[in-house]
């Protein structure tokens, strides 16, 4: 237990302004803006918009900028900030099929309907640094237009088309007539009998935000509690499915991320309004399963949605989520960490954890002062005790 | 064109939604006279998915939110619903709600509604084309072992 201490406003005063000094670094180098944070290091606002648990660009920039960086920190600023706001409503769920896609691949089916789409990927990137980035002042070098008609990115959307470039094709194009659905992979697997199927239920689903968490959680608060996980905790959960604790045999069904409508139903009109977009990353495993006392010989299915652009976070999301339906599917415990809720439910959270960790810097005095006098009383009896001895 | 149906009111409430507020801001500079019902609020929506995109909801986490209500001096009352924190833009969505239930609409329908729609359907259209240009075929090799 800490106690509270009084005293040192000065120095906490001056450590605070040093803060800000250090926060905005050489005074030489031009200070970042929030919309540079937004557009140039959006995925790490995506990082601080998921783990914070609440989609707000800007915002997430801002704590970024605040926090120098430090994106637990940010995602901090950002959970404490959602504390402040009154909750007007939850939305419908969102209709992931009618995403507007930029990336959907899949690992089990090369030719699958719609067509695998690489989007704005690091895959296939030779991981070497660009020097190039480092030429301040240059022009960015200009992309050669890829084929089909498509727009080198530009800082601003261009809404001129020209005439001359071939009609590119649509994502999804031939799927549900106008608007372009994508149908999930698993939709194809589902047709076949061959994969579980994911019946819709509309009741209201448990909300750790407004009750404590309690075990056994059923599989949406799981979700809930990966979704505004620690990145870096569930990889490693899912890793370690990989490596054989918990072993589940995955396989990328599919992964997608896109921006989907977030429609809310408002109390004054009586009925469903389209407020917003916003962009996720969904991930879909496919693993193999031989049957169990309960269940036949099928596919089963792990799930992974997360706010903004996170496919690694997706995945091992979709991983940690399957490892942890071995009792709904009557698989073995074999005592992974993966397979067990509360070990992985309990310890996926960076704020609640770094809340933890971090206390026991905090004053300690009067505890430790007991230890002190504890282990001196220890001490003198050892040595009454030896010297009685001899 | 007066249309007060319900399925008109909410396309058009979420085209103004969804409109980046800087951009409506310039097409609607000006608010028409009116009294504020419920003052801009800003809040937050729980976002909902469900389990393997077809199951059960789940709460996936929260977005920003800014709701306002406004009468006109005609009586007529708007509302809106938008995304973020953006409190004019709530007001300004609110007010053309409003005005989309009077004689105005079709002259707002034709300087503000469909000015909007199209920009919006040419971001998607820019979105998809690049999207389109990074679809690959991918074909499996003859492995050594299968020979």
């Amino acid at each position: 237990m800490y106690v509270a201490v009084k005293g040192g406003e000065r120095a906490i005063d001056n450590a605070h302004q040093w803060l800000a000094e250090e926060r905005r670094g050489a005074p030489t180098v031009p200070e970042l803006t929030i919309p540079q944070i937004r557009e140039q290091m959006a995925l790490a606002v995506n990082r601080v918009m998921a783990e914070g648990s609440l989609y707000d660009p800007d915002l997430a920039a801002l704590a970024i900028k605040q926090a120098r960086g430090d994106l637990i920190e940010a995602v901090f600023l950002i959970r404490a900030y959602r504390t402040t706001l009154p909750r007007l409503a939850a939305s419908n769920p969102v209709d992931t099929g009618g995403m507007a896609v930029d990336r959907r691949i899949s690992a089990t089916f090369k030719d699958l309907p719609g067509g695998q789409v690489l989007g704005p990927t690091f895959d296939y990137t030779h991981r070497l640094l660009d020097f190039a980035l480092m030429a301040e002042g240059d022009p960015p070098t200009p992309i050669p237009s890829p084929p089909g008609g498509g727009e080198a990115p530009g800082p601003t959307v261009s809404h001129t088309h020209d005439p001359k470039a071939p009609p590119s094709p649509r994502v999804g194009e031939g799927w549900g007539g106008g608007a372009p659905r994508i149908p999930h992979v698993t939709s194809f697997l589902n047709r076949d009998g061959l994969i579980e199927t994911a019946n819709p239920s509309d009741a209201t689903p448990p909300d750790l935000t407004r009750e404590p968490m309690e075990l056994p959680a059923d599989r949406t608060l799981r979700l809930q509690a990966l979704a505004r996980g620690d990145e870096g905790f569930i990889l490693s959960m899912a890793y370690s499915t990989q490596r054989g604790y918990g072993r589940t045999h995955a396989f990328v069904g599919e992964l997608r991320i896109g921006t989907v409508a977030v429609e809310v139903d408002i109390p004054e009109l009586g009925f469903a309004v389209e407020i917003g977009e916003i962009e996720l990353t969904e991930c879909e495993t496919v693993n193999q399963f031989k049957g169990s006392r309960t269940e036949p010989p099928q596919f089963t299915r792990g799930y992974g949605l997360v706010m903004g652009q996170s496919e690694r976070k997706a995945i091992a999301m979709s991983l940690v989520d399957r490892s942890l339906r071995w009792q709904e599917l009557g698989e073995d415990f074999t005592g992974a960490p993966a397979q067990d809720e509360e070990f992985v439910l309990m310890h996926c959270d960076n704020i609640q954890a770094t809340g933890f960790l971090e206390h026991i810097k905090l004053p300690h005095y009067v505890d430790f002062q007991a230890e002190l006098e504890l282990v001196r009383k220890l001490r003198a009896e050892a040595v009454a005790m030896r010297e009685a001895a001899e | 064109m007066t249309d007060t149906s319900p399925l008109a009111r909410k396309t058009r409430m979420a085209t103004l939604a969804k409109a980046p507020p800087a951009r409506l801001a310039a097409l609607f500079p000006d608010l028409p006279p009116h009294h504020v019902l419920r003052r801009p609020e800003i809040g937050a929506v729980m976002v909902r998915g469900r389990v393997g995109a077809t199951g059960a909801a789940f709460n996936l986490g929260e977005m920003t939110v800014t709701r306002a209500s406004v009468r006109l001096e005609t009586g007529e009352v708007g509302h809106a619903w938008v995304q973020g924190r953006d409190r004019t833009h709530a007001l300004r969505a609110a007010a053309l709600d409003a005005l989309m239930q009077t004689g105005a609409a079709d002259d707002l329908t034709a300087r503000i509604l469909r000015p909007l729609e199209s920009e919006a359907e040419a971001r998607q259209t820019a979105r998809a084309t690049k999207a389109a240009a990074t679809k690959v075929d991918f074909f499996t090799m003859v492995r050594g072992e299968d020979k």
